[in-house]
């Protein structure tokens, strides 16, 4: 018996090593980090009182929350449109159009980017054309600032929002709309009263999801920016790993308020998930409610980690 | 709800998104086959010179070289402890999973930015000072497809029923370690690759943690191709295409193989 147990704990040394060098305590010494002062010694709440009070840091938080709200609700709403859309689709042609969604949520960060600076940058092939045909509405456009980085960002939020949402509408059984129609509901009254509320748990939960994937988003805005919009990712690699002075503090400060915003958010998308599984647990049956989980997590992961 | 058929208005909506997310990879690859692209709809003349070039560019295959074998050794080691370690705590250890969604789940709330922060801070100084190596970045790496290990993992476990399997091999007098290599193993390998070749191209595409903690000392495709950008927009764009066409590839096999085992793993 003590053998037994002697092999089993062995299997488990090497990965409880990787975990705490790479995960455990580098988020520890980041949070340390944010209480410490600048020179290193003693504890203080000096780091976060300075993020709170200066305007700079200040603007960074607001343009990293503003972005990520922005895109995220008009990732969703598009999302959700799309995904009914595809309820329509035969499954052949479904697949057809999640598979090209998924395919290009692999084409994110820098190589995004890229393409953008290509298609709308100062000497983008459309800009350029645009100038030609004198189409004035694009002049104003810029590509490097505010609306530039909410394009690109939307290009991302979107087909995760689909990839996220289209499952949920697969929840909703064909029967409760004939049942509902023969009560005398409209398609209108049936979405109010019946089709939203089952899709509202969904919805929220993918807005965390995508929340968070757009405040931590750091490749694609570094790629298309570099460090002229102050937002909050940006922020914290050029004050951990800048090439001017380096303030590991201020870093850790920032980064353990961007990851408090992301963990809430994903939070909240675990609380959704567990609601949507209680309630369609019933309806859906359970490799179906367990793919959905497993999809959400897969997804939202590989997103995540393209940015 | 799939007795209905797709009218005017899902078709167009979709025919819509479709060009809106297919566009900027459209362009790019336009760009990477210009000889010049200026003022026209397409381009006037086509070249495969930017893709020759890329080619020739020694310090582009040096990148490409670097990426995979840094990925490919990520992939192993996390293999290596991974395998292992899931497979003793969904056998015998059932309880403490819990604990381990929570660690699973925190590479997904901590974004790769803040990630960076701590492990700079953590190997920068002190005992383990790795700083801008590849150990730091192997790791790094290892907790980034720590997600897509387990999950894969416990995945296949739980559709082989390694539990009766395994309990079956020791009825039949096999000792445990036996009963993991001979019996276990070669049922769950098929969804392990998926998983393995799905962390593959998650760390191919891989940015922010490379460019943080050693993008001075070691180039990845993604730095590389970052570092280009601002020289040459055609040669950008072939290098960019080329590795897209190989994320598709490899998805394709990934997509491939998860069909062929049911949709054991992905769903």
């Amino acid at each position: 018996m003590k053998q037994k147990s002697r092999g089993v704990i062995l299997a488990l040394i090497p990965f409880a090593l990787m975990v705490l060098a790479f995960q455990l305590v580098p988020v520890l010494s980041m949070l340390t980090g944010s209480f410490q002062k600048a020179d290193g010694t003693g504890l203080t709440l000096g780091n976060y009182l300075h993020a709170l009070q200066s305007a700079y840091y200040m603007q960074a938080i607001k343009n990293s929350l503003l972005i990520s709200l922005t895109s995220s609700l008009i990732g969703i709403i598009v999302g959700l449109f799309c995904a009914y859309c595809i309820t329509w689709f035969t499954p052949r042609v479904r697949d057809r159009l999640l598979m090209l969604s998924n395919m290009t949520s692999n084409f994110a960060g820098v190589p995004l980017a890229f393409a953008y600076i290509i298609l709308l940058g100062n000497n983008g092939v459309f800009t350029l054309l645009f100038k030609q045909w004198g189409w004035s509405v694009f002049t104003d456009f810029d590509l490097y600032s505010w609306s530039g980085l909410i394009l690109v960002y939307v290009y991302f939020q979107v087909p995760l929002a689909l990839l996220l949402l289209y499952p949920s509408f697969y929840g909703i059984r064909e029967q409760w709309r004939e049942a509902a129609s023969l009560l005398g509901a409209g398609p209108w009254q049936f979405w109010k009263t019946i089709g939203l509320p089952i899709l509202t748990p969904a919805i929220f939960g993918t807005l965390g999801i995508l929340f968070a994937n757009a405040m931590g988003a750091y490749a694609t805005a570094y790629a298309l920016v570099g460090g002229n919009y102050n937002l909050l990712a940006v922020r914290i690699g050029s004050l951990v790993a800048g090439d001017v002075v380096t303030q590991p503090e201020m870093g850790s400060t920032l980064a353990v308020l961007l990851g408090l915003t992301t963990i809430l958010a994903v939070y909240l998308n675990h609380l959704m998930v567990r609601r949507t599984e209680r309630f369609g647990a019933k309806a859906l049956s359970k490799p179906d409610v367990k793919t959905k989980s497993s999809r959400r997590l897969w997804t939202a992961a590989s997103e995540e980690v393209g940015q | 709800m799939n007795i209905r058929k797709a009218g005017f208005a899902p078709r167009t909506f979709m025919l819509m998104l479709m060009v809106y997310l297919l566009l900027p990879l459209l362009a790019t690859g336009i760009y990477a086959f210009a000889q010049d692209w200026q003022n026209t709809l397409l381009p006037q003349a086509w070249t495969l010179n930017w893709f020759g070039e890329m080619f020739k560019d020694i310090r582009f295959l040096e990148a490409l070289w670097t990426s995979l074998y840094l990925c490919l050794i990520s992939v192993v080691l996390s293999l290596t402890v991974m395998l292992p370690a899931v497979f003793v705590i969904t056998i015998y250890f059932p309880r403490w999973e819990s604990f381990m969604k929570v660690i699973v789940v925190l590479p997904y709330a901590v974004p790769g930015v803040v990630a960076a922060v701590g492990l700079i801070r953590t190997y920068s100084s002190g005992p383990f000072n790795i700083a801008g190596t590849a150990y730091l970045l192997v790791g790094a790496y290892f907790v980034v497809i720590l997600p897509y290990m387990y999950q894969g993992i416990r995945n296949s476990l739980l559709t082989v029923n390694a539990v009766e399997l395994l309990h079956a091999a020791e009825l039949l007098g096999a000792r445990r370690r036996t009963a993991f290599v001979n019996v276990i193993l070669p049922n769950i390998w098929p969804g392990v690759i998926v998983s393995a070749l799905l962390s593959f191209s998650v760390l191919f595409g891989e940015f922010v943690l490379t460019n943080m903690l050693v993008g001075g000392h070691i180039q990845t495709i993604q730095v590389y191709l970052y570092q280009r950008m601002g020289e040459s927009g055609h040669l950008a764009s072939a290098i960019a295409i080329s590795y897209f066409l190989f994320i598709l590839v490899l998805s394709m096999v990934l997509m491939k193989l998860g069909k062929k085992m049911g949709g054991g793993v992905k769903g």
